[in-house]
């Protein structure tokens, strides 16, 4: 009960001793029940292959080698029906990533902007990012995502697709966006360029202690902008716009996202922007009114005090939360499955489903997962203990 | 009773307030700009819903009616009814699953007052579910029902209701064990909580379906006793952390005036620490339950009817009554939305409540 690594540690302790003050009092009870716990964990286990061995089935991992007899309808590499599981897997797998990085992009975008609007100062504004977010949140993400997939099924063919902006495309086969392409040329040395230079400017700041000064940040633009037009000249690197255009039954050029995908990414976007709009409002209350007034009574402009004074003690409440809303959507993209989005869990159902080796595929999906959010959650626990180290928040 | 007056603040005079927020309105012309633009987006977007719901609505007639109106179908509504509330029930017996739904949606409403917390409002919640169960089972009067044919609202409420209650039974030690200073244990609660949280609630019902069945061999184990097992497990991980936190911010002189009393370990918590902790952490508890609510509808995935799968099936019916997905999402979305608009409301009247109860 009382918080032990509180207290330092007495001085010239042996390692044994540090062990045994860790593991704390009832030692040998609580030996016993991790042990007790262990025993029914492995009962459990050998139960299950006692259950696996009546119908037949030995525990490997070998189908993932085999060939996996099904098609996949869209994939980031090259996939065909036939090659391995493993294959097929890891397709699903990127699914998964397409899917969670562009979902976690957009809804941040989205929510951002809503945070803001919520507390710009206008109050039917305010009302009406309410009333969205009451909505998003109070109704289930499922059930938003069938009334998004259901609309993309209501949409025209091809031929009479939809063009509610310029050169954007929408029809019952997807959607068809415009698209940056490179030509030409190599583009990762001038966007290596570009996070290694502010890396070294956040490293700078640290290092002085003080916000940088006009000139400085002046310089720092000048590189960010300088060196990559610099090396993209001399690279021969080309930028073309590529465009869908309707051509006979088809429409071709720019990127086109399936309609499953593009309802899941709706969707979620739709539903975690809620949440985001949520956490930066938040996070801007939690920063009292004494704060802006203290800002004011200095003589800052009010831009200078959002980045000065708000904005760095707002991200401490926005900076756990904004991470774990993003695991929370990857978590989602699970969802897929329901819709028709072939990412990892419909590629592991099917191959659940077409081996039988249902244990062995589900573990393999457990172990996808856990490698994902674990790591992802004890960056956040590191970061809040951080924090209450500096005692800024109570952990 | 003490009376409150700061961190109560005086609520100025209706006419004063609506003054000022007219103020604030068109507090400068890009502000002003900002509204004539606002209210005339939501003046749309109300007059379309008009016309969808009520003005180029089909109300009565069959699947013509519908074809021949462009807005909402709610002669669909009236003839799905049945399906979307009750699922796939027997029809002779639907008795038992209303019966069920005013069993369950009375105890919530009870549990809603504050008056009434006591021991044998707890031992409702075990009660409620496992009358349900017996009910709808057919185990005391009646035929027969297999699990299988449960379905609609009262599947969803009795599986949320059973995951919500056995999570608390879990939840608690769990978080006892995160907190407690013998390191073997507390290990093993991390490793239980992160372990359990970090897969998304899908993978834990798949679990469930493909796993849990194998830790029994040569007995039949009901798909519905495996999901509610996982579920427990899956909302029991969240809980802990939430009250967690709840016992981490009391003061740690709530602990040591319970140490002076003479309490050992059990009565402190029993009596002194978790009773705080708990009514600190009251707004994370109705998230979480809504959270939970709004889950519910994944347990379609491994072929239960719950009531959006119900309405989904209700929906399917394309052929009949064409483009009617758009009502029957729009009923559900509302259900779901009711309970939980209300649920959140609930939870802020009752932080002031207890605040003002003079208890945190």
């Amino acid at each position: 009960m009382t918080d032990a690594s509180a207290l330092p540690p007495p001085a010239g302790e042996t390692r044994l001793a540090a062990l045994a003050r860790w593991w704390g009092p009832h030692p040998l009870a609580q030996a016993i029940g991790l042990a007790a716990a262990a025993a029914a964990l492995a009962l459990l286990a050998s139960n299950v292959l006692t259950s696996m061995a009546r119908v037949g089935m030995e525990p490997s991992l070998d189908y993932l080698t085999q060939p996996a007899n099904f098609d996949i309808s869209e994939s980031l590499i090259v996939y065909r029906a036939g090659d391995s599981y493993a294959r097929a897997i890891l397709v699903g797998l990127l699914n998964t990533l397409k899917l969670a990085i562009s979902g976690c992009a957009l809804a941040t975008i989205l929510g951002v902007s809503l945070g803001l609007l919520r507390s710009a100062g206008n109050p039917l504004l305010a009302r009406l990012v309410d009333a969205y977010v009451e909505v998003a949140r109070n109704t289930p993400l499922v059930l938003q995502l069938f009334f998004w997939i259901a609309l993309t099924r209501t949409l025209p063919p091809v031929r009479q697709a939809l063009e509610p902006l310029p050169h954007a495309y929408l029809s019952v086969r997807g959607v068809y966006l415009p698209w940056l392409t490179v030509e030409g040329g190599a583009i990762w040395p001038a966007l290596a360029f570009l996070a290694l230079l502010a890396w070294g400017v956040h490293r700078v700041r640290r290092r002085l202690g003080r916000p940088l000064s006009l000139t400085e940040w002046g310089l720092a633009a000048a590189a960010a902008i300088l060196v990559p037009a610099g090396w993209i000249a001399a690279d021969g690197v080309r930028f073309a716009a590529s465009l869908p255009q309707l051509k006979g039954f088809n429409i071709v050029g720019g990127v086109s996202l399936t309609p499953e995908f593009a309802a899941m990414l709706v969707g979620l976007s739709v539903y975690y922007a809620a949440t985001i709009a949520e956490i930066v409002r938040s996070g801007l209350q939690s920063v009292t009114r004494g704060q802006w007034e203290a800002g004011r009574a200095l003589g800052l402009r009010r831009t200078r005090i959002l980045q000065l004074v708000v904005l760095p003690q707002a991200m401490r409440v926005i900076t756990p939360l904004m991470t774990s809303t993003w695991l929370d959507l990857t978590k989602d993209t699970t969802l897929g499955v329901l819709i028709g989005f072939t990412e990892v869990t419909a590629v592991i159902k099917t191959s659940a489903n077409n081996t039988g080796n249902a244990v062995e595929t589900i573990l393999v999906l457990v172990v996808v997962f856990l490698a994902i959010s674990l790591p992802v959650s004890a960056a956040i626990n590191a970061y809040n203990r951080r924090l209450a180290r500096r005692g800024l928040v109570t952990s | 009773m003490t009376i409150l007056l700061e961190g109560a603040p005086l609520a100025p005079p209706k006419r004063e307030a609506l003054r000022r927020t007219i103020a604030d309105l068109f507090s400068s012309p890009f502000n002003a700009i900002v509204t004539v633009i606002v209210a005339g987006l939501i003046a749309a977007g109300l007059w379309a819903f008009l016309r969808w719901a009520i003005l180029d609505a089909a109300w009565s007639g069959g699947a013509e009616a519908c074809r021949a109106h462009s807005g909402a179908c709610w002669p669909f509504v009236r003839a799905n009814a049945q399906l979307m509330v009750f699922g796939v029930y027997p029809q002779d017996l639907l008795w038992r699953p209303a019966l069920s739904l005013a069993l369950m949606a009375g105890l919530i409403v009870a549990s809603m007052i504050p008056r009434f917390w006591s021991l044998s409002l707890a031992l409702g919640w075990v009660a409620v579910p496992a009358a349900v169960c017996l009910l709808l089972s057919g185990a005391l009067v009646g035929p027969r029902v297999s699990t299988n044919e449960w379905g609609g609202l009262p599947l969803t409420l009795l599986v949320w209701m059973i995951a919500f209650a056995g999570a608390f039974v879990v939840a608690t030690p769990l978080a006892l064990a995160r907190r407690s200073d013998m390191g073997g244990l507390r290990t093993a609660a991390v490793a239980v909580i992160e372990l359990v949280r970090g897969v998304p609630m899908l993978v834990a019902l798949y679990v469930s379906r493909f796993i849990v069945p194998m830790t029994a061999p040569g007995v039949e184990v009901n798909l519905f006793v495996s999901v509610e097992t996982a579920l427990i497990l899956f909302v029991a991980s969240y809980l802990a952390e939430i009250i967690r936190a709840g016992l981490q911010a009391l003061p740690r002189g709530q602990a040591e005036a319970a140490a002076a009393l003479g309490l050992g370990y059990w009565r402190t918590m029993q009596l002194v620490l978790l009773p705080q902790a708990l009514r600190a952490v009251i707004p994370a508890l109705v998230n979480l339950g809504i959270g939970v609510l709004l889950s519910t509808p994944l347990v379609a995935v491994i072929g239960m009817t719950d009531f959006l799968s119900a309405v989904r099936e209700a929906a399917s019916h394309e052929q009949d009554w064409p483009g009617c997905f758009t009502t029957a999402y729009f009923v559900a979305g509302l259900a779901f939305f009711s309970i939980c608009f209300v649920a959140s409301r609930y939870s802020r009247w009752l932080e002031r409540h207890i605040r003002a109860d003079g208890h945190a």
